[in-house]
């Protein structure tokens, strides 16, 4: 992977894609692209363009901008073309001529082929600046589902982006960057993420997951190549599970081939769970004994998976390490994670994911596979049990043992072993909404999260938009849930809001570049996700048996313990990390009353007696609530991102 | 502990939800009969928190089958149930 930025300007004033310019909009994606830098200003001063590299594949011949033979059209990419080999068989068999054995080569010859639809074609994940100097025209694209990211940012005069949005900012004039979006503060600490396609900066959007957009002189147009679309359920595919089973694995299979191209070792990652077992089985049989797995250990037990990753280990016989994370690690580590985010965050997941990927890097490797996406693709998470749960308890409001079902969700939590099933009842609201309500499932997760309205300071609070976050999200998606059963919508929601704008980008490809460290998700390969969005939904979740056809198709590649597991979905100790001898100072200092007042967003009151009352629960050894830990999490992102982002 | 009486038991009640749960000492923040859950005031969690609170402040033991939102889920219904368990031991 890499690091793109550039600027199309409307007026095609020379100073606004100067070399100056370009290369301090490159040299914040250093960390992206530690092996070189490439530039390209068209000589009608309408378009620049630099890239930082990764080197990956064509290690010596490799470096960007590369262009068509004559050179009309030029492009910059960061990610990988998985099926380019195949590719660009077939672009030479059509006369194409090749100077690099690249696969960001195939990209230009593509486009002049098909134009806009050579999209379409590509296998792979990526973010792509291209210039087409014939039609005077900036394409900037995005893979279909969020992996790689991609921001832009328009004014009267110009277009800005870059993979990052601290390459846009890096290209701001003083006294012209961006404020706080205030709508997306609230987005974030209550559905985890900015809803797509703003950010937590005024007038920077994303590029949306299967998206192209546009840029001439007549302005800027969006189009898009590629949904998240589930089957209707009275189209969905059934068949027998045996056969669904060895096509789901095929497919994996190739998946993983393809993602194992590359000029330089391939690693895994290795959970524990069933996702990364499966990966590093099917890599292993290519890799063989040279394939190098890592995986993340906590020194909390309840945390730790360590038994599980040496069960897989051992199986496939590879070079194992694993680095261990402390609740210190998790506090040192904050500050420099919200750099790397360029959100908020409200919970500390990705700190630990940023500390293995420096192991990795450490260890000489510059790609990973990686297991995410599975359980959106085959019916993985707890919240999809919880959703069949509560709708179940819906349809039967007076019965006790239906109730008592949800005290099984979630055995590691600390809350739900305490609590009476008629108390769990109310929190997952099985009596308070309805099965109309096109959010059912998500509507818990959000109650939670909004806890932290609780705190924003009535200034803040009339600088938002009236709508709330619920409202905003079913806004932008409500038209993708039509149709679908409350099990479908839960997976339309969680891929398109929570996987790609918090998941894949925050706890992953930010916390892996940060390490220059590239990531490659075979679960995320667009042909296993169109897949799985075709099954019917009892073959991804049988009863409240997740994954159901991926343990079949696994159980010839995994050992047993591993397939027999409960889930156990990957957590890093949160704000109880922050207190006791383990707080830094700088997290000290962005709670110190006087930042609160300056930063305009919390009242200090109520964040005092919120940190008092965590830190009471943590010096007498009592569970810190959910919502408290993730509502101060937030808080303190917020004052750090505001300190890195807004000052200075 | 604390000994039984009414008035002081709805202050003390108030105190405890204002401070620990709604973060704040303004006492308007907090209506008697507001319902701690519908407001999303209190989760389930803070209800055990309200719990615990309860007993180890008034030495009294609630049940499992009184741990519902009809005994627990405003500052009437928590004195209601305080002041019955108090006349009853």
């Amino acid at each position: 992977m890499c690091g793109i930025a550039g600027v199309f300007a409307f007026d095609k004033n020379p100073a606004r894609v100067t070399p100056e310019r370009l290369g301090a909009m490159a040299a914040v994606l250093a960390h992206r692209g530690p092996d070189g830098d490439g530039f390209f200003v068209d000589p009608q001063h309408h378009v620049g363009l630099a890239h930082r590299r990764l080197s990956i594949i064509d290690l010596c011949g490799g470096g960007q901008p590369i262009a068509n033979e004559d050179g009309s059209i030029q492009v910059i990419f960061n990610g990988e073309i998985f099926n380019y080999v195949e590719l660009r068989d077939d672009l030479r068999a059509r006369g194409h001529v090749f100077r690099t054995a690249t696969d960001t080569e195939v990209l230009v010859h593509l486009y002049e082929d098909a134009g806009t639809d050579f999209v379409h074609a590509l296998n792979g994940q990526f973010a792509i600046a291209l210039w087409d100097a014939r039609r005077r025209r900036l394409l900037l694209a995005r893979d279909r589902p969020g992996i790689l990211p991609l921001y832009y940012r328009q004014t009267e005069c110009e277009v800005s982006f870059g993979s990052e949005i601290k390459a846009i900012l890096a290209g701001c004039q003083p006294g012209d960057r961006p404020a706080m979006h205030a709508d997306s503060l609230r987005d974030v600490l209550t559905t985890w993420a900015p809803i797509s396609p703003s950010t937590m900066f005024e007038g920077v959007f994303e590029v949306e997951p299967g998206q192209l957009v546009l840029i001439d002189e007549r302005g800027l147009t969006r189009r898009r190549y590629w949904t998240w679309q589930l089957a209707h359920p009275d189209e969905a595919r059934t068949g027998r599970a045996d056969d669904l089973a060895d096509e789901l694995l095929h497919l994996l299979d190739d998946a993983t081939r393809l993602r194992l191209r590359a000029d330089v070792p391939v690693g895994a990652y290795l959970s524990g769970g069933l996702d990364s077992s499966v990966l590093t089985a099917l890599a292993s049989r290519r890799a063989g004994a040279g394939l190098r797995t890592f995986s993340i250990g906590f020194d909390d037990p309840a945390l730790d998976e360590g038994p599980y990753q040496r069960v897989m280990a051992d199986a496939i016989g590879g070079t194992h390490s694993t680095i261990c994370c402390t609740r210190a690690d998790v506090a040192a580590g904050l500050a420099d994670a919200v750099t790397a985010t360029e959100t908020p965050i409200t919970r500390a997941a990705p700190v630990p994911m940023s500390r293995l990927a420096g192991h990795v890097r450490s260890a000489g490797i510059k790609v990973v596979l990686t297991g995410e996406g599975a359980d959106e693709v085959l019916g993985g998470y707890d919240l999809f049990k919880e959703t069949k749960i509560r709708a179940f308890c819906l349809r039967d409001r007076s019965s006790p043992s239906r109730a008592r079902l949800l005290k099984r969700l979630y055995p590691y939590l600390d809350f739900t072993r305490l609590q009476p099933a008629a108390l769990l009842e109310r929190y997952f609201g099985a009596l308070d909404t309805s099965l109309d309500d096109p959010a059912f499932s998500h509507r818990p997760r959000w109650n939670t999260g909004g806890f932290a309205d609780t705190f924003l300071s009535r200034a803040f609070r009339d600088r938002c938009s009236p709508e709330s976050p619920a409202e905003r999200v079913l806004a932008r998606l409500g038209s993708s849930l039509e149709g679908l059963d409350v099990f479908g919508r839960a997976q339309v929601l969680e891929a398109r809001l929570l996987m790609a704008g918090y998941l894949l980008s925050s706890q992953g490809d930010r916390m892996l570049m940060r390490h220059s460290v590239e990531g490659r998700f075979p679960y995320l390969d667009h042909r296993v996700i169109e897949f799985g969005n075709r099954l019917e939904p009892r073959l991804k979740m049988r009863v409240l048996d997740e994954k159901f056809l991926l343990k079949r198709a696994a159980r010839s590649l995994v050992p047993a313990a591993i397939l027999r597991r409960p889930k156990q979905p990957y957590r890093a100790p949160d704000a109880v990390a922050f207190f006791g001898a383990s707080r830094p100072a700088a997290i000290d200092a962005v709670l110190d009353p006087a930042n609160l007042h300056a930063s305009g967003c919390f009242d200090p009151d109520r964040v005092a007696r919120l940190s008092q009352k965590i830190a009471r629960a943590v010096e007498t050894r009592q569970p810190v609530s959910h919502r408290e830990s993730a509502a101060w999490m937030g808080i303190v992102s917020t004052l750090v991102w505001q300190r890195q982002f807004q000052q200075g | 502990m604390l000994t039984f009486n009414a008035d002081s038991l709805r202050l003390t009640v108030r105190q405890y939800i204002l401070a620990n749960h709604l973060f704040t000492d303004d006492p308007s923040a907090l209506n008697d009969d507001e319902s701690f859950q519908e407001s999303r005031i209190v989760d389930s969690m803070g209800m055990i928190q309200i719990i615990q609170f309860l007993e180890s402040s008034y030495d009294i033991k609630i049940h499992d089958h009184e741990m519902v939102p009809e005994e627990l889920d405003s500052v009437n219904r928590i004195v209601r149930l305080v002041a019955r368990k108090q006349r009853a031991a």
